[in-house]
């Protein structure tokens, strides 16, 4: 990937994702975080794994979106009306956010390996739907299996979650 | 000027804490669930970086793939769950500020 490619759709990810954050609007910030996971796609275009794009761009932008955005229209939240806000949130939260970021460089900083570029790959023999889904079939069908389940019991939950009485 | 692991891994770390202070400082219970979206992408996006250059017989790593494609779709069943519970306390209370949502507050 052209490293101008990179520098965009990561700023773009970034502001988007702050975007989120800093909306005080629902609808506004579940539209952000369409155009955040698109750029993050765009990412993982950059890094050959076409496959997982393909994927994040139908779940995310496609099917979690629509059920954000369905959720808000049936709660039908408006703006959030300004509050106090909680102080010692706000600059924990952001204090330990920074703190994060200031290791995560340093240590990158150090992280000699990381310097180095990516190796190319062999053009002709990148076809990765296939490589995922052999690997994805053989080596980890039992996990493949166990989330089968697992999307049937979050089905099931859901379904009973949203009946009018629990009993 | 080439790109290299470490500009990845810091685009993921950044979306991380961003994500960590939106749960921290928003009191909307519907955007704090968007951004704990964004702290699990972030993480995907460092695995996959990892997967691209850590070449197994010249090809990408695909085991932390499938470890994407597993967190996609648990990520998928926990919104489904967690909006399914955010409808059922609106239910109850009519509020989705997490302030206003304090019985089991110590």
């Amino acid at each position: 990937m052209a490293p101008v490619l990179f520098y965009f759709f990561a700023i773009m990810t970034l502001v988007f994702a702050v975007a989120v954050v800093a909306n005080r609007n629902p609808v506004a910030s579940a539209l952000s975080l369409v155009v955040s996971f698109l750029g993050l796609a765009a990412l993982f275009v950059g890094l050959d794994a076409y496959f997982i794009a393909v994927i994040q761009v139908l779940v995310y932008a496609g099917a979690v979106m629509v059920l954000f955005l369905f959720i808000i229209m049936l709660l039908d939240l408006r703006a959030e009306e300004r509050r106090r806000v909680n102080i010692f949130a706000f600059v924990g939260g952001g204090l330990v956010a920074v703190a994060f970021v200031a290791q995560i460089w340093m240590v990158l900083q150090r992280f000699e390996a990381g310097k180095t570029a990516f190796l190319p790959l062999p053009a002709e023999r990148i076809d990765d739907v296939r490589n995922v889904g052999r690997i994805l079939f053989s080596t980890h069908n039992l996990p493949f299996q166990v989330i089968g389940v697992l999307i049937l019991v979050a089905t099931i939950g859901v379904v009973v979650l949203s009946k009018r009485e629990l009993k | 000027m080439t790109l290299t692991l470490n500009h990845y891994l810091f685009v993921s770390g950044l979306l991380f804490a961003i994500g960590f202070a939106g749960v921290m400082m928003r009191r909307n219970i519907i955007t704090i669930f968007m951004c704990l979206e964004l702290m699990l992408n972030a993480a995907n996006l460092s695995l996959v970086a990892f997967s691209r250059f850590n070449l197994v017989n010249g090809l990408p790593n695909y085991n932390a793939q499938v470890l994407v494609f597993f967190i996609i779709t648990v990520a998928a069943a926990e919104v489904a769950v967690g909006l399914a519970i955010i409808v059922a306390l609106y239910r109850a209370r009519q509020t989705i500020h997490v302030e206003d949502i304090s019985s089991l507050k110590f």
